[in-house]
């Protein structure tokens, strides 16, 4: 079976300091991966090298993203390649509105991949269909990116440009941090409607309670730059219940 | 006086232009010649041009041109059905305009004169002494304008000299849209320098759409005072698209209450361009607002000036006045010198102003790749953004398609 993404032995570095330290992870179509871990372990660098932020070093390793090498694009051709991240902090941009840049978006991303640009009565169609499924009033859809938006209202936004995109593979960097539970429930609903057997997503997170409502295959813990532990979505519930002390003295015992 | 006249470099300079024929209130003649005589052009080390430097115009090598324009040029044209008044080189030329006898509600004349009194400043005494014409619009009472009138003003030739003087009186209850635009054929190291002085009467509304979009090594100075009466309503937006040194002076007097003053502006420049913007609002009676703002992109190594003064006067109450300055640096040398000021003499006033300057949101930027755009439209997206925050306040469509087609010419942006 193919991989979506196959990250092997990732190390990087920022401003001399190396916070990936040999990763590895590989994702396959239809499988949803939660890497969860405490602060400081290099989650949401992954997220940001993953993307393309050019202020990381990378030093070692490899990313294969469906059989492109990830690294070699730009931040753009990632994106029009399938990739797509949902920001733990999504930017605001005034005067920026939301539908303009997706239809520009969206008709670059069709041009890199030979197809035609979209109609406009088609993208508004696409986006009455998908503010829905995050429950984004349409309002919100023509407004100025992210600008004056609630917490919760950021991260629908987020998950909004995500079905507008309609990526291969996505990463959610703790798109839980700062919603009340009705947000966490709609952000979720539309991360789970917009799930397909051929596309893949990697939510990074802190707590459990996000994975109540987005039921991962694996879960992977997150530390000191390295995967080193992976199981199945139980694994949440005892992080949730131990914390990650118990991670931490079992490496330590290992040693 | 001839004595005086090769003294210094404004004598050199004025011994080059010929004395006006156009009519005017001798008082303000004298005024002009006193003002002039003997006088050195402005330096750095004056507060009012401390970031302009005027040397190239002091040297400028000025001809008298033949007009040369047999039609208005496409470039000039900016609303379908305004009126227009043409003039090529400070000069009327009646046979390109339209015919603003005919329009109804409107006087014109171009026997202009001043009803301002003298100015203390070399470009309005320059304009006083030398004016290659001056022409005078009257909206009469109650008179609502359907379509603006457009004043076309286009410099053709080489170094040629351009002084024409416009007075526009928006009488009581009328309502009206002017456009003031510069353009130029074939011409290089001409200078225009414009006076228009603007008495907006009791309950009049008035809107000036000042479009600069003059090419090449031409110097432009506008010169606009503006006296507001009881319950009047101004709006001045100065588009600068293009030109390669452009000084904008706006005086505006407030003078009665429950007035409204808007001034907006957007400066968009490249390689060595340099665009001075100076206003003030001067408010002399209570209970009156004013806006302003001001945007600019600068790329190459442009520069730019924002020096905005609000006076608040000491019976001048319940005043609110709003003043903001934005700048957008593209490039490493591009340079902009914002001032704001405020100068509060009432005790019962809301005022605020701020000036911000910066280069385009990096993190903004990235965002907008993480979603497939190029680094250029991520780019060009923000810039027009950020300018485009001025020029949706613009009320004239026409206008405001004028200036993004313009800025998408040059720059290749898309609104």
């Amino acid at each position: 079976m193919k991989t979506l993404i196959n990250i092997k032995d990732l190390h990087a570095s920022i401003n001399g300091k190396e916070i990936l330290k040999g990763l590895n992870l590989e994702v396959k179509p239809g499988e949803i991966h939660a890497i969860m871990g405490p602060n400081g372990a290099g989650k949401s660098t992954l997220a940001s090298i993953l993307a393309g932020r050019e202020e990381y070093e990378i030093t070692e390793g490899s990313v294969d993203f469906d059989g492109k090498d990830l690294l070699e694009l730009a931040t753009e051709d990632r994106a029009r390649e399938g990739l797509f991240l949902a920001f733990q902090y999504p930017v605001e941009i005034p005067g920026v509105s939301n539908v303009n840049f997706l239809r520009t978006a969206l008709n670059e991303i069709r041009e890199y991949n030979g197809q035609e640009q979209i109609s406009a009565k088609d993208f508004m169609a696409l986006v009455r269909e998908k503010s829905a499924l995050v429950e984004l009033d349409s309002k919100l859809a023509s407004r100025s990116v992210n600008e004056g938006f609630s917490g919760g209202e950021k991260k629908r936004n987020e998950i909004f440009q995500m079905a507008m995109l309609q990526p291969k593979l996505a990463i959610l960097d703790e798109t839980d941090s700062g919603l009340d539970i009705d947000a966490l429930r709609i952000v979720a609903n539309g991360v789970n409607k917009l799930k397909t057997p051929e596309n893949g997503a990697i939510v990074i997170t802190h707590y459990q309670r996000l994975l109540d409502y987005i039921v991962p295959d694996f879960v992977h813990v997150l530390y000191d730059g390295k995967i080193v532990k992976s199981g199945p979505k139980e694994l949440a519930l005892e992080l949730e219940e131990k914390g990650y002390d118990w991670i931490k003295d079992e490496l330590e015992k290992a040693h | 006086m001839s004595q005086t006249l090769m003294n210094t470099k404004l004598d050199q300079f004025r011994s080059k232009l010929t004395p006006s024929k156009v009519k005017i209130d001798q008082t303000l003649l004298d005024h002009a010649d006193a003002y002039l005589n003997g006088r050195e052009f402005p330096t750095t080390r004056d507060e009012f041009w401390k970031y302009t430097r005027l040397t190239k115009i002091s040297n400028l090598q000025i001809n008298v041109n033949a007009s040369i324009i047999q039609s208005i040029p496409e470039a000039a044209i900016i609303h379908p059905n305004a009126q227009k008044i043409v003039f090529e080189n400070g000069v009327y030329r009646k046979d390109l305009s339209d015919n603003i006898h005919q329009l109804s509600g409107v006087q014109f004349s171009d026997k202009g004169n001043s009803n301002f009194s003298f100015q203390e400043e070399v470009f309005y005494a320059l304009n006083y002494k030398y004016s290659t014409d001056a022409i005078t619009i009257d909206i009469e009472s109650k008179t609502v304008l359907k379509d603006p009138i457009h004043l076309i003003l286009i410099s053709s030739g080489e170094g040629s000299v351009s002084m024409p003087r416009i007075a526009i009186n928006a009488d009581k209850f009328s309502e009206s849209e002017i456009i003031v635009s510069t353009h130029n054929v074939n011409s290089q190291n001409c200078l225009t320098n414009v006076v228009i002085e603007v008495d907006v009467q009791e309950n009049a509304k008035l809107t000036i759409n000042k479009v600069q979009n003059e090419k090449s090594t031409n110097f432009s100075v506008f010169n606009e005072r503006v006296d507001q009466a009881l319950n009047s309503c101004f709006m001045l937006n100065t588009l600068t698209l293009n030109g390669s040194w452009v000084r904008n002076n706006v005086r505006v007097n407030v003078k009665g209450q429950n007035v409204e003053t808007h001034l907006l502006g957007a400066y968009v420049t490249n390689e060595s361009q340099h665009v001075d913007n100076h206003t003030l609002i001067d408010h002399l009676a209570p209970n009156c607002q004013s806006n302003e703002l001001y945007k600019g992109v600068l790329d190459g190594k442009s520069t730019g000036v924002f020096n905005g003064k609000v006076f608040v006067r000491k019976d001048a109450q319940k005043i609110n006045a709003f003043q903001s300055n934005g700048n957008v640096l593209l490039s490493d040398d591009a340079t902009i010198n914002s001032k704001p000021e405020l100068e509060i003499y009432a005790d019962d006033v809301k005022c605020s102003h701020g000036s911000t300057t910066g280069q385009l949101d990096e993190d903004a930027v990235y965002y907008l790749r993480t979603r497939g755009l190029s680094e250029k439209s991520a780019r060009h997206l923000l810039v027009t953004a950020f300018i485009g925050d001025v020029l949706e306040k613009v009320e004239d469509e026409h206008v405001v398609k004028y200036a993004e087609s313009a800025l998408s010419e040059r720059y290749g942006w898309s609104f």
